[in-house]
């Protein structure tokens, strides 16, 4: 097995000065009542030529984008790769690292994600950020249990307009917490109805998506302006980052913490993930941060570093008291990440961001002017609602034969909203293509 | 920045991106403008976005010098102990990152992702068949996110027929294991491990009642030791109406030897990072996928995958689950590698288990008259050593560790576990030749001689990298976390 460097003779030797006579007397310590009873059943091994044939064959029974037009965000958004991003993510000596605990030989790793968190906290206008979460959900998750150790409350406000998935995630964490969910509705122009906060509650938090699932923008100031700052924090959790290219950013709106995914930050979607759980606050909030921390230092020498830092808030110190459990997060895709941002720099963000902004405006405008209700009127960044008339099912199936993802359904989430569609329109769908999926469900 | 020198040759000095930056410059090629600008009232647009701009080769460059600053598995050898940090074939890179894969978008119809549900279909079955259990959710993004996972199980498990508050939890455990089982609500009852470094079931036995929802035991252990008594241990905490929990963290020890059922394991998770050779990546992405019992499997997050006819379904249906855990479906990406290792291994992984253990026997033995050795008897994936011997001339593990350095291996991993003082746990992994490993005790008997008659060789290192040992202190008192 070419994964395996050792010869005959070489494991014979070693046999021989550990003192053993064969292989399975290394294991003469596990009892009869836990060994196999049986060998390993698994296929054959392939060859590396059979299982670039397997592999290949798997992923061409996928839909690629290249052949499919695809209209669909909903928290996994295609966006343009530079090529330079998977050729310097393919340096192993990044992405064959472990975590950076030795940071004298791992200062590529903890420079850059110094350099993530810099370029995450300004794109959000936050004054800190930490080195990433698993991904958008337990991002989102964390805050909100990160805001009720900071408030020392036991219910949360979450908007109906975050991603329902999320919520999920959310609820599956809160399980055996005991904390309490008031769930926040959506109004007619798309956006929370903050006011139905109850008045004399006081949650640990108000969460909203903005740009929430619907694609609107939240009154994020307006719900900064009813709370009362020094018991209830703002978090303002995301799909979309790169809204924040173009969009006042969750600080200048007020937000105590935000969080969100960053896929759209040269991440492929990968049928998921991994992705990037982008998490970031106020600086007062540091200690009850979750995850790992990058800080800058000296050596003995008066060089500038950098060291992992804050880790008495951690698992491998604190157990029991640390502020999350989590211990490997999604480092390289926060590398990731901020290749991505150095290679659009603040001109390129802007332009790419004003681009998508105008390609699903564009659309939203044509799927208009054909006779389709766009019922939610609140600005939006590059997704939005559409309603079709009755037997937009069949439309829906009949445009997938045609190669043509014609947005997400929203009715499974969302059961009030029958024949309504979330639409998705990137920098990466042509013009072209806009108006044929017009055309075609004319 | 720095100033320039000569000392580090080509190993080049690097500015932070800010620094390089200027106005003008640009590393960026946006597709065409095909539609026309829509207006947007200046109310709600941000003030200006502090970017660098860089050209390309700035970017190319700065991330290739950054890099030349690391230490990857491919730079050499890595024995960071519980840890399994093995090489990462490049073909599953290759495969991982073919477009069919990557440019799936998670929500489209199932009949367009029967690819996916395959793939992970099967690896479900495989990691089912490897550990002995019979169910999998590929869900958990990481090792502790699997914990997680396993712990909301227990709870859900437990919510059915009365809470439970209290969790016991072996002292040699991995930080994350209380961690998560707070997370959940549950007060952490620790439980010394015996003399010869394993579980004893009279001290579980005594602590075990029925208001503790169960154990979580790392077996092997994060000494390198089987925990022989797993079979009375799991049967003393079934008795009292709780779970077993195995962190399967150094599975990479047992493959086709342990059988974690019959070990009496009701959730076990595994680190696809670890034992399945996926890219630690610098601390992550990984993959924490969870194997339960018969009798867990209604607990699982959902999604299940489930097989229908001769295609794949996604089944939301499973009223006592958990729920979900992640965004969509886990880190697929890492899903595909870790498949594509156990396809090219086949039953051949038992041998990885049989030469990872064979290899930490050899340093255990070549080493065990250098450093001073806690626990002297035959180990598992991984052995441990102190710094007993060395303290005499002021020399600890962590001058040992970043004297390795200068010998050009990376550290293992140090004063962990906790309960052995100045630990040193070396765990080299089955993809490690004897002539790597030999240069590798050549190298710790140097240093140990090296202590001895020159310690402030040991206690200036390391000596050769860019830059030395950093001021950890005070990153820590006056944090300064962005530039």
């Amino acid at each position: 097995m070419r994964y395996i460097p050792h010869t005959e003779e070489e494991i014979t030797s070693m046999m021989e000065a550990v003192g053993v006579d064969s292989l399975d007397e290394l294991f003469s310590d596990i009892p009869e009542s836990c060994h196999r009873k049986n060998e390993l059943a698994l296929p054959e091994a392939l060859t590396e030529w059979e299982l670039d044939d397997h592999i290949r064959q798997l992923a061409g029974s996928m839909p690629a984008s290249s052949e499919y037009k695809s209209f669909i965000g909903a928290g996994s958004y295609s966006h343009f790769i530079p090529a330079v991003i998977p050729y310097l993510l393919g340096r192993s000596e990044f992405s064959t690292a472990y975590t950076p605990y030795q940071p004298e030989i791992s200062q590529g790793t903890l420079h850059a994600i110094y350099e993530y968190q810099t370029l995450v906290s300004r794109l959000l206008g936050m004054e800190i950020a930490n080195a990433s979460m698993y991904d958008g959900a337990t991002a989102l998750a964390e805050a909100l249990l990160m805001a009720i150790r900071i408030t020392k409350k036991d219910d949360v406000a979450i908007s109906m307009a975050v991603h329902p998935d999320y919520r999920r995630v959310i609820e599956a964490y809160f399980r055996p917490t005991g904390y309490t969910i008031h769930y926040l509705p959506y109004g007619k122009d798309g956006r929370t109805m903050y006011d139905t906060i109850p008045e004399k509650t006081e949650p640990a938090c108000v969460a909203v998506q903005s740009p929430n699932f619907f694609g609107c923008m939240e009154e994020v100031a307006g719900i900064a302006g009813i709370l009362n700052e020094q018991k209830t924090l703002l978090i303002v959790s995301f799909t979309e980052p790169l809204a924040y290219g173009l969009y006042k950013t969750p600080g200048e709106l007020g937000a105590d913490i935000a969080c969100g995914e960053g896929q759209s930050l040269g991440i492929p979607r990968s049928y998921g993930g991994p992705g990037l759980g982008l998490f970031s606050s106020k600086e007062k909030y540091m200690r009850y941060m979750p995850g790992r921390i990058v800080g800058q230092t000296t050596d003995r020498r008066s060089n500038r570093g950098f060291v992992l830092t804050l880790s008495t808030r951690e698992q491998h110190i604190r157990r029991e008291k640390a502020t999350s459990n989590i211990c490997s997060n999604q480092s390289l895709c926060a590398l990731t990440a901020c290749m991505y941002m150095a290679t659009a720099g603040q001109t390129g963000m802007r332009e790419l961001a004003r681009l998508n902004y105008d390609k699903s405006e564009y659309l939203k405008e044509e799927l208009g002017n054909a006779g389709f209700r766009i019922p939610f009127s609140s600005p939006s960044f590059n997704e939005f609602v559409v309603e079709f008339p009755e037997g937009f099912e069949d439309l829906h199936r009949h445009l997938l034969k045609k190669k043509i993802f014609a947005g997400l359904p929203l009715e499974p989430y969302y059961p009030e909203l029958k024949n309504h569609c979330l639409m998705c329109a990137t920098e990466t769908n042509k013009k072209e293509d806009m108006d044929r999926l017009v055309r075609e469900v004319k | 920045m720095e100033q320039q020198s000569c000392k580090t040759g080509s190993v080049l000095q690097e500015e932070m991106l800010w620094e390089k930056g200027r106005k003008g410059k640009t590393g960026f090629s946006l597709p065409q403008r095909d539609v026309k600008s829509y207006p947007l009232d200046d109310s709600h647009t941000r003030a200006e976005l502090d970017f660098p701009d860089l050209s390309e080769v700035e970017v190319v460059r700065h991330y290739t010098r950054l890099s030349q600053w690391n230490f990857g598995l491919d730079t050499g050898m890595y024995p960071l102990g519980s840890c399994t940090m093995k090489y990462n074939p490049k073909i599953n890179e290759k495969l991982a990152a073919l477009s069919g894969f990557t440019e799936a978008h998670p929500l489209l119809p199932v009949d367009h992702c029967q690819g996916a549900l395959k793939l992970m279909y099967d690896l479900e079955r495989y990691l089912a068949e490897i550990t002995g259990m019979d169910a999998v959710s590929l869900q958990p993004a990481a090792g502790a996110h699997g914990e997680l996972t396993g712990m909301l199980m227990f709870h859900a498990y437990h919510q059915k027929k009365g809470r439970r508050k209290k969790i016991i939890i072996p002292d040699t455990a991995h930080g994350t294991n209380p961690a998560s089982a707070s997370f959940c609500g549950y007060t952490s009852v620790s439980v010394k491990s015996g003399k010869k470094g394993i579980l004893l079931p009279e001290a579980v036995a005594e602590i075990m009642d029925e208001d503790t929802a169960g154990i979580m035991v790392t077996n092997p252990n994060t000494l390198g030791f089987f925990e022989e008594h797993i079979r009375e241990i799991s049967d003393i905490v079934h008795s009292k109406g709780g779970l077993v929990y195995g962190d399967g963290a150094n599975m990479n020890a047992i493959m086709g030897i342990a059988d974690m059922a019959g070990s009496g394991i009701d959730i076990l998770h595994l680190n696809l990072h670890k034992t399945f050779s996926t890219p630690h990546g610098g601390g992550g992405p990984g993959a924490g996928p969870v194997c339960v019992s018969k009798e867990l499997a209604p607990f699982l997050p959902v999604p299940r995958i489930r097989k229908d006819g001769d295609g794949y379904v996604l089944d939301h249906d499973n009223p006592d689950s958990v729920g979900k855990v992640h965004s969509f479906f886990g880190n697929f990406g890492v899903l595909v590698k870790a498949y594509c290792y156990i396809l090219s291994m086949g039953r051949e992984l038992k041998k990885v288990s049989r030469i990872s253990v064979l290899n930490a026997n050899y340093i255990r033995t070549k080493l065990k008259d250098v450093l001073h050795i806690p626990y002297d008897r035959p180990c598992m994936h991984e052995c441990i050593f102190t710094d007993k011997k060395q303290k005499a001339q002021k020399v600890t593990t962590l001058d040992i560790a970043k004297r390795l350095i200068d010998y050009g291996f990376h550290p293992p991993t140090v004063y962990f576990p906790l309960v052995v003082s100045g630990a040193i746990m070396i765990e080299p992994t089955e993809t490690e030749s004897k002539a790597e490993i030999d240069r590798f005790i050549d190298a710790v008997k140097a240093i140990a001689k090296e202590a001895e008659e020159d310690p402030s060789l040991l206690t200036g290192s390391p000596m050769s990298t860019r830059i030395g040992r950093l001021d950890e202190v005070t990153a820590a008192r006056k944090p300064c976390l962005t530039g």
